[in-house]
């Protein structure tokens, strides 16, 4: 298609447009790692003096130790058990026709939409009605109220386009329940499940509203944060926030590298099995 | 099935057997206890007398009356205003982007979904923080001006457009990616034969993309205003104590006043003001056709 001067111009404009707005989502975080290599107790720009003494005083803190350690536990288990209950719930919500089906996928997506504080305080609540003490175990519990239909919701965009002929027919030449589940449906389903679990871990790892009011004495990475910057400033803020960002960044080209390497030899194995 | 009999029994029995059933059942029990039993409690809480910390007293009105008389209903109106200017805008910034990603970048259009979709995946606060940080007296932003300029602008932290700006910042994902969706589901033809009808640029975008578009829309607008009308963290690490939106009422209600019955009965008003744009919503649109694109 041809393409006239205005419309020319008008893509253009929209060019510009979303890398100006795509800088604006990434210039907190380049003003948080500048802030982590800055020497003074309270931040002033410019930064006069430069160091890294906050990062290894952050890393050889006790306290900073344990924050990561609740953190990552939660966020491990939250991952786990989201993606268990999250599978049989994607097949139900885009796999199987029944019956309430419908109703099904409105109730299941309602807790999204839900203010996570409120959710947060009302499982509070709970808690100390069934009389259990709350703890980062309560947290894992919290965050899957919100995560699961999260995970839900991904798994189901994979679910949508598998074919059902697939699991008749391994049926029909005689495979069990048990083999058409790991042979067929997972493996086909997996990057569903991966992706699944990717956000189910960070959503878990970066949490703070419902955090805050189902850890108990416990505290995650997000909620010291946030009792630092109410409180008042500290180096630390900067230092841990970073931290935690590598992480994510790690984690997600962890992730990418893995996926391209498991692609790559899906396809050659494909390609094999087409030769012979 | 085999023979009547089965069938005799009642739907009752099979449709218990039904795959899809049996699948949905761990997350339906699981939302039940975690989600439903909260929820109801808060609802009894709510109907509790004030300062009470059990749900066996007689049931009383008292906590929706002092929320008029309270003027808790002021935290509501900034919410609410808030939620209003937030969309709007997102709307206005997003809406370029998303008809960018869905019929101009082609291949390119995976990059901007990644680049907008990490910052979902760092927490909130510490993004909100960095802004702290740029907007702050003597901050990135002050300092940049007093140095190359000789200027200070030092009041732009703790504001009401701070807050909204960060209200954007956060939210724009939620509106973005239905957005894109929406625009996708116009076909070009469309648009072509309006043009050739003679339909002038505004005529095709307001008679043909925008009421196409419409389901994207709705989603992308309705889930932004839910989670501007619930949110905490950017009106108090962007905005100190210039405002306080709904969700800061009901968590120093349960929290430093120990009122549950009070934040039950401020909890029950935002969840029934989101449950209704939420039911409106989904009466009006079809989940499998939007995700499944069947």
């Amino acid at each position: 298609m041809e393409l006239s001067a205005s419309q020319r111009l008008t893509r253009t404009i929209i060019v510009i447009w979303t890398c100006v707005v795509i800088f604006f989502l990434y210039v907190p975080m380049a003003a948080i790692i500048l802030a982590s290599f800055s020497k003074q107790r309270y931040f002033r720009f410019p930064i006069s003096t430069w160091t890294t003494e906050w990062y290894t005083k952050t890393l050889e803190s006790l306290s900073v130790r344990d924050l990561l350690w609740t953190s990552l536990s939660v966020a491990l288990l939250v991952t786990l058990f989201s993606v268990l209950l999250a599978f049989f719930g994607a097949l139900a919500f885009a796999r199987y026709e029944w019956k309430g089906r419908k109703l099904y996928q409105r109730l299941v997506l309602l807790p999204i939409f839900f203010p996570q504080a409120v959710l947060g305080l009302a499982l509070l609540l709970w808690f100390s009605a069934i009389g259990v003490t709350t703890s980062w175990q309560t947290a894992v519990f919290a965050h899957m109220i919100w995560i699961v239909p999260i995970v839900v919701l991904i798994m189901s965009i994979q679910v949508y386009s598998f074919d059902p002929a697939l699991e008749e027919a391994a049926f029909d030449l005689g495979a069990s329940r048990w083999q058409v589940l790991r042979e067929i449906t997972l493996p086909i389903l997996s990057p569903g499940i991966i992706s699944g679990g990717i956000f189910a871990f960070l959503l878990s790892w970066g949490n703070f509203p419902l955090s805050l009011f189902s850890t108990g004495a416990d505290q995650t990475v997000p909620e010291w944060l946030y009792a630092k910057m109410v409180s008042g400033y500290t180096p630390q803020v900067p230092t841990l926030g970073s931290l935690t960002m590598s992480g994510a960044t790690v984690f997600l080209i962890v992730v990418y590298i893995a996926w391209l390497a498991l692609t790559a030899r899906s396809r050659r194995m494909r390609g094999r099995a087409a030769a012979e | 099935m085999a023979g009547g009999k089965a069938e005799r029994h009642g739907d009752h029995v099979s449709w218990f057997r039904q795959p899809g059933v049996l699948a949905a059942l761990p997350v339906s029990l699981f939302l039940l206890v975690g989600f439903a039993g909260p929820l109801l409690m808060v609802i009894g809480y709510s109907f509790m007398p004030p300062r009470t910390f059990s749900l066996d007293q007689a049931p009383t009105l008292a906590n929706y009356v002092s929320v008029v008389t309270d003027s808790y209903y002021l935290s509501f109106v900034w919410s609410l205003w808030l939620a209003v200017v937030t969309v709007v805008l997102l709307f206005l910034i997003c809406y370029p982007i998303a008809y960018g990603m869905a019929k101009l970048f082609g291949r390119w259009a995976n990059l901007v979904t990644a680049a907008v979709a990490i910052p979902i995946l760092i927490s909130e606060n510490i993004r909100l923080f960095g802004w702290v940080l740029i907007l702050l007296k003597n901050g990135i932003f002050d300092g940049t001006m007093q140095t190359l300029f000789g200027v200070s602008v030092s009041g732009l932290l703790y504001t009401v457009p701070a807050i909204i700006f960060g209200l954007v910042y956060v939210y724009l994902p939620f509106m973005l990616f239905p957005l894109v969706i929406g625009i996708t589901m116009i076909p070009d033809a469309l648009k072509e034969a309006a043009s050739d009808l003679g339909a002038s640029r505004w005529q095709i975008f307001r008679e043909v993309e925008l009421p196409l578009a419409m389901p994207g829309i709705m989603i992308g607008g309705i889930l932004t205003f839910i989670l501007v009308l619930g949110s905490l963290a950017e009106s108090k690490i962007l905005g100190g104590q210039v405002i306080v939106m709904i969700s800061d009422d009901i968590e120093s209600a349960f929290t430093f006043a120990q009122n549950w019955p009070k934040g039950s009965v401020l909890s029950v008003l935002l969840l029934a003001l989101s449950g209704l744009i939420v039911f409106v919503l989904f009466r009006r649109i079809d989940l499998d056709r939007i995700i499944g694109r069947r």
